[in-house]
């Protein structure tokens, strides 16, 4: 008799954990050829707030680790993630349908570019932080520190996607809030599965699946939100919205990205803009 | 209870010491400054005032709707034809001519300064003027060395910045946006305040004596209404806008869903933070510099002043006997340190706040001094146990009040400075190396002062964390904020104003960089 599979329970993941939607709801996920795949948790606005809160209280010890440790976990996710391949050429071909080869072409460049990111660690303030020659007798240094929470708005792309934008807004010491891609949403779970066993402190990333269109606006207008990256928003009256209500604190708005080629090489926006620069100056004298 | 002389003039006796008005010639009226000549705007028009003696200095032209259309049309035409392409080497020696001019008639716009704004010419002099000279100097060199910015080989400009700046610093606001903007290539449509238009006139005046192509530079005067149409114009690629906390919201709402880039530098609510090893009669020069340079009319002005209460009522005491010596009058007397409330609008804001604060139960004490009759005036004033959850300690009064707390352990004055929407500055007066270094980490703002407060350089970045905005002025990053990244540009603008008219060209090599690979 043949055997039957354990299928996974797919849920969020919230400052570490792997909690279902607080308000009990879920959403049919259907693989490229129309079949079922699973029920993905449909977040609420209180499962929004939940992330925000687990994402601020890791800010301050993610914030504080050093360049080079934030470095070292990030590249642990890598290894992680490589470890876990098959698994995720398995899930990107069921859920888009993808050929093998293209499959295996996405996760690999989804490793790669965390050993990229895992790299800017310790070089991003050496790119763009300055030593600056004031006319007078200060010292004057200008250094990169993160802005806070950065919510995400994941563009379609499962796993390559969602790595190009988490990547670059921990790696320097943000904290995020991820909405999933709301028609790929569980490769972003399992990926959160990968994150909660590199290292990576709970809370650090925080992933809800659901409805952008409902959830994306609470964290928009969240006061305790610091940044949004719209990247994932394809319907541009949505963006505007969540842009104007962004405002309210003064939140760094991150634009929609259009058509992107994920697999080439990113610069460092990605990262300057959930960047703050701090001057300090201090009189020179004996 | 604290001793403290009754007045000033107990200490010195000051012969006045004006400074000559005559080396300013004040036009009786004003039009606006549009591709390259003075014409009449379609507004009603408006005055503008000295607040130190409610004297009409000039009358001013009302820019409308109509106005700014025209003023950014005719910089969209300048920039594309004549100072976009032109080579960097040229525009940086328009910009040096400009900062030479700047210096040769430094005392001429710290004299019209000084009138216009109420500020003391002692500082409209060695303060406001010279840094103005400076900046177009520090962004003067940068026109020809664009692509050792780190923003790739060949970075473009954004095309046309419509900028919007406040009254307390008039010219150097003009001054931290125009440079940056015209090295990089751009052309802009500035408008100054309404209370505070005149230097922005006389520097136009400038732009002809430099021979700087017409349409470079537009400065169109009028109040909130104009300042609202050069934000939402359509032909606008860049914002900058100095001001309140709240139009900055207003503009970052009215710029959603376009392409416009913007730089924000907003309130602020700095705490400025005194320890117990602090070398105390520098504290309290730090502590007066905070808050009473420029009559606390500074978005980064120290506030708050958080001091650890082992040495609170020395450093309290001190700072009275300090604040007694300020002299408050005359803007143009060259002895004055505290000048006049730049309006009457400010004025009254200042009092209420202040009236709140004794309201709610804090202490105020303003030493001893004869305000002048006429005109806008307004004491040095502190207030003592003041709690964090009094008005006066979580907002913006932008006056010359200072609001006093106390702490007892470093993580305490962290928790409490950090406790404000705002992150612009930051102050830190301690002789123990590690623990400023230490301060400066935990700081949640864009500019940490140890040991020193309000010091400004071109080269030095400008710009706070949280509600204070977003974006910096100064330094290479305020250089950045005028340039388009030409490599490493992964993705392209989903909105096609990004790539405007100006810029069409020039981004349309970068931009095919992008294959529209879409999925995962």
């Amino acid at each position: 008799m043949a055997r039957i599979d354990v299928k996974k329970t797919y849920k969020l993941y919230v400052g570490g954990q792997f909690p279902r939607s607080e308000s009990g709801r879920s959403y049919v996920v259907n693989g490229a050829d129309g079949t079922f795949l699973a029920n993905a948790a449909l977040a609420s606005r209180k499962d929004a707030r939940d992330a925000v809160q687990a994402a601020r209280k890791a800010f301050d010890g993610w914030s504080a680790r050093t360049a080079y440790n934030r470095g070292q976990v990030i590249y642990r996710i890598a290894e992680v993630l490589e470890g876990r391949r098959a698994q995720f050429v398995a899930e990107l071909r069921a859920s888009e349908g993808l050929t093998a080869a293209d499959a295996d072409t996405y996760v690999d460049a989804a490793v790669d570019r965390l050993v990229w990111y895992a790299g800017w660690a310790d070089k991003v303030t050496q790119v763009v932080g300055n030593a600056n020659p004031v006319a007078g007798p200060y010292f004057n240094l200008s250094s990169p520190e993160p802005s806070g929470v950065v919510a995400v708005v994941a563009p379609t792309g499962p796993l390559l996607g969602l790595v190009s934008v988490v990547a670059p807004v921990i790696v320097t010491g943000n904290t995020c809030v991820v909405v999933a891609s709301e028609a790929h949403p569980l490769t972003a779970i399992t990926l959160g599965e990968v994150m909660a066993t590199s290292d990576l402190p709970g809370g650090v990333v925080n992933v809800l699946t659901g409805s952008v269109a409902e959830v994306a606006p609470w964290l928009a207008s969240h006061m305790d939100v610091n940044g949004i990256d719209l990247t994932g928003v394809a319907d541009a009256g949505l963006a505007a919205d969540l842009e104007v209500a962004a405002a309210d604190n003064l939140k760094r708005v991150r634009r929609p990205a259009g058509r992107t080629d994920w697999l080439a090489e990113p610069g460092i926006d990605r990262m300057t803009d959930w960047l703050e620069t701090k001057t300090v100056w201090h009189p020179v004298g004996i | 209870m604290v001793k403290v002389p009754e007045k000033a003039g107990a200490f010195f006796e000051y012969a006045p010491a004006p400074e000559s008005r005559s080396v300013v010639d004040i036009k009786p009226s004003y039009g606006l400054f549009i591709d390259g000549e003075f014409v009449d705007g379609n507004g009603a028009g408006f005055k503008t005032i000295s607040p130190a003696t409610e004297e009409v200095l000039a009358e001013v032209s009302e820019a409308d709707e109509a106005d700014v259309d025209r003023a950014v049309k005719a910089a969209r035409r300048a920039q594309t034809r004549v100072w976009g392409p032109m080579p960097g080497s040229e525009r940086a020696k328009y910009l040096f001519r400009i900062a030479r001019i700047i210096q040769e008639r430094g005392r001429e716009l710290a004299v019209l300064e000084s009138l216009d704004n109420g500020k003391p010419i002692r500082e409209a002099r060695d303060v406001d003027i010279p840094i103005v000279a400076a900046h177009f100097f520090y962004y003067a060199g940068w026109a020809d060395k664009l692509s050792w910015a780190g923003l790739g080989p060949d970075p473009k400009p954004l095309g046309v910045a419509g900028q919007v700046i406040p009254w307390n610093f008039p010219l150097l606001m003009l001054a931290w946006k125009v440079a940056p903007a015209l090295a990089a290539g751009n052309t802009v449509v500035l408008k100054p305040a309404e209370t505070t238009p005149l230097t922005a006139l006389l520097f136009a005046e400038i732009c002809q004596q430099a021979d700087l192509p017409p349409g470079v530079v537009n400065i169109l005067t009028g109040a909130g209404d104009t300042g609202r149409a050069v934000v939402s114009h359509a032909g606008v690629d860049k914002v900058a806008f100095t001001g309140s906390t709240e139009v900055g919201k207003a503009i970052a709402r009215a710029v959603a869903g376009t392409s416009k880039k913007v730089t924000l530098e907003l309130g602020g609510k700095a705490a400025n933070i005194v320890f117990d090893d602090a070398p105390v009669d520098q504290a309290v020069e730090g502590i007066v510099n905070g808050i009473f340079f420029n009559q606390g009319h500074v978005c980064c002005a120290g506030s708050r002043l958080l001091v650890q209460e082992s040495v609170a009522d020395e450093v309290l005491e001190r700072l009275k006997r300090r604040m007694a010596t300020l002299r408050v009058g005359d803007p143009l007397d060259k002895n004055t340190d505290v000048g006049a409330i730049n309006s009457a609008e400010q004025l009254a804001r200042i009092r209420e706040l202040s009236d709140v604060g004794e309201a709610e139960g804090a202490g105020r004490w303003s030493p001893e001094c004869e305000l002048p009759s006429n005109g806008f005036w307004f004491p040095p004033t502190i207030f003592t146990g003041v709690t964090q959850a009094h008005r006066i300690a979580r907002e913006e009064i932008f006056g010359p009040v200072l609001s006093v707390l106390t702490f007892r352990t470093p993580a305490e004055a962290v928790e409490k400075a950090n406790n404000t929407p705002y992150g612009l500055s930051a102050g830190v007066w301690t002789d123990k190396g590690s623990r400023i270094l230490w301060m400066a980490n935990q700081l949640r703002a864009g500019v940490v002062w140890a040991n020193t407060f309000n010091k400004f350089d071109p080269t030095s970045p400008f710009g706070g964390y949280k509600e204070s905005g977003y974006g910096r002025e100064g330094g290479l990053p305020g250089l950045a904020a005028y340039l388009a990244p030409t490599s490493h540009l992964a993705t392209t603008p989903a909105t096609s104003q990004a790539t405007s008219q100006s810029t069409a060209e020039s981004t349309a090599e970068s931009t095919s960089e992008s294959t529209g690979r879409a999925s995962s």
